[in-house]
């Protein structure tokens, strides 16, 4: 799994640190999203999707590797 | 099949009324009618105070869609933007569309990223635990509302703000005025006038002594910079000071009923040792109560398509979310109060990029409040008939306008 955010859409709301901390992260200035795994092992899969899911802004995007 | 959702089939004539009416005795559920319509007609006209018949929106994907889609604004001075009332003005960013709305609420963000929020952890205990104290030292029965659920939410927020600790007393006096039911509109208009002065004279105080690492602080150093005026700066401590205090105020309240109704669940959350208990609750909770029950409002900007219809630029959409987070298709068994399930995808604070800002605070809030309260109030109960509260068919945010408990 490859994971992709995109900082512009992101509105802050931290819902993806809730869901998969090992994963996703906020700057401090502003909360916007940092992303501190591109390719998480499998054992996150499922938080990392589930962060996409709640994300509000649509700012993470996920690609199954091939 | 003819389709139900052609929009010729519903012309506005027969637009239903909204808001809609609850059922009687199901205070905690959404209104029956709103339920229909999602079954049946997922995008339906409906008709508001004003004569004008925007789209109502009811299924949980279609306004999670709708939400979080850059073809909506939510610009409350739009000539078509579906009001709720006359004259209900918008406040700092809560109204306005990106770039404009991100540029503003990014210089509050960082006061409310999961890890700011978490370090205000012990100081919401704090709040928590002596506002129960004062509970335990005064008489029986109390109004919970006036005694517990008002005021620990604005003590959070002014230790969010920074409020110095001499001027609490003029803050909640205001807070109280601004939220409580019996203010006259002059009197809600006066207190919101004092904390408007009183937050823009700190502010500029905190204009001259720059460094402070609180929110009223950094915002100074945006106005020093000249990215943000002072009016921009106050409006922005208003809206935090609004959207903070009276929806975590009535969602304690609320919630603290709806578990005293189930006591089931009440005692699960009470007796458990594991923390995990508590936050899944508070998910459940804000799922189930969904108290900002007036619905998301929007205006489409450009032609869009919702649940598979047209909708032509210039046309309002109303989202209540209280209909989508009893959705089947979103929940299992929906109606049903369970505090373990998984609810974290609801959308009782909204989606898009407006979902609320305050969400990992009010979180906290909550949690703190449901693992202190019913643990050292285990004998807890209402003091008056279940009949006899007065729920608030008629406010902005859902909530009862007393509650009267002993122990
Ligand atoms: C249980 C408590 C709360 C509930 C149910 C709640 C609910 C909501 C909802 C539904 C919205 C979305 C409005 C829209 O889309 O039009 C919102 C926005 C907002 N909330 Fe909350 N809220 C709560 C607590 C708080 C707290 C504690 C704060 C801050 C101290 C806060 C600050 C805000 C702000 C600033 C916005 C505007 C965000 C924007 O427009 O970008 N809220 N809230
Ligand atoms: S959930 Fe989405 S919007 Fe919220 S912080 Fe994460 S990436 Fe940003």
């Amino acid at each position: 799994m490859k994971v992709s955010v995109d900082e512009d859409k992101c509105c802050g709301a931290g819902s993806c640190v809730l869901a998969a901390p090992d994963v996703f992260d906020q700057r401090d200035e502003d909360g916007v999203v940092v992303l501190l795994n591109a390719e998480p092992p499998a054992e996150l899969h499922d938080a990392v999707r589930e962060a996409a899911d709640v994300c509000p802004a649509a700012a993470i995007t996920l690609r199954t590797a091939p | 099949m003819t389709s139900t959702l052609d929009p010729a089939n519903h012309p506005p004539a027969d637009a239903p009324d909204y808001p809609m009416s609850r059922a009687e005795g199901c205070p905690f559920d959404p209104p029956p009618r709103l339920e229909r319509l999602r079954e049946e007609t997922p995008l339906a006209r409906v008709r508001l105070w004003d004569g004008t018949t925007p789209w109502l929106v009811t299924r949980f994907a279609d306004q999670r869609a709708v939400l979080s889609d850059r073809r909506v604004s939510a610009d409350m001075t739009h000539p078509t933007y579906p009001r709720s009332a006359p004259g209900r003005a918008s406040l700092s960013f809560i109204g306005m569309d990106d770039p404009e709305h991100a540029r503003l609420r990014r210089m509050v963000g960082s006061a409310f990223t999961v890890k700011n929020v978490a370090a205000m952890r012990p100081a919401v205990q704090r709040i928590v635990d002596e506002a129960v104290d004062g509970l335990l030292a005064g008489p029986r029965p109390v109004d919970l509302v006036e005694a517990f659920a008002l005021p620990v939410p604005s003590l959070v927020i002014c230790d969010l703000l920074d409020v110095p600790y001499a001027d609490h007393d003029f803050f909640q006096r205001n807070s109280r005025t601004m939220v409580h039911r019996k203010s006259t509109p002059e009197q809600r208009a006066e207190a919101s006038g004092e904390l408007a002065r009183y937050l823009g004279g700190l502010v500029g105080e905190k204009l001259g002594e720059p460094g402070g690492a609180d929110l009223l602080s950094r915002l100074a150093r945006r106005v020093a910079a000249g990215d943000l005026t002072m009016r921009e700066a106050t409006e922005m401590a208003v809206l935090l000071l609004i959207a903070g205090h009276e929806t975590t105020a009535n969602m304690i309240a609320l919630s603290t009923l709806l578990l005293l109704r189930n006591p089931d669940q009440l005692a699960l959350l009470r007796d458990s040792d594991d923390p995990t208990v508590a936050t899944r609750a508070v998910e459940e909770l804000l799922r189930y109560l969904n108290i900002t029950h007036g619905g998301r409002r929007r205006v489409a900007v450009e032609d869009m398509e919702v649940a598979g219809c047209p909708v032509r630029a210039g046309e309002g959409l109303i989202l209540p979310n209280d209909v989508a987070n009893r959705d089947p298709r979103a929940f299992d068994d929906p109606d049903e109060l369970d505090i373990t399930r998984e609810a974290r995808h609801h959308v009782a604070f909204g989606f898009g990029v407006h979902q609320c800002l305050g969400q990992p605070l009010a979180r906290l809030e909550l949690e703190v409040v449901y693992r202190t309260l019913y643990r050292r109030l285990p004998e807890l109960r209402l003091a008056t008939e279940f009949e006899t509260i007065p729920f608030k068919h008629d406010g902005f945010v859902y909530g009862v306008y007393e509650l009267p408990v002993t122990w």
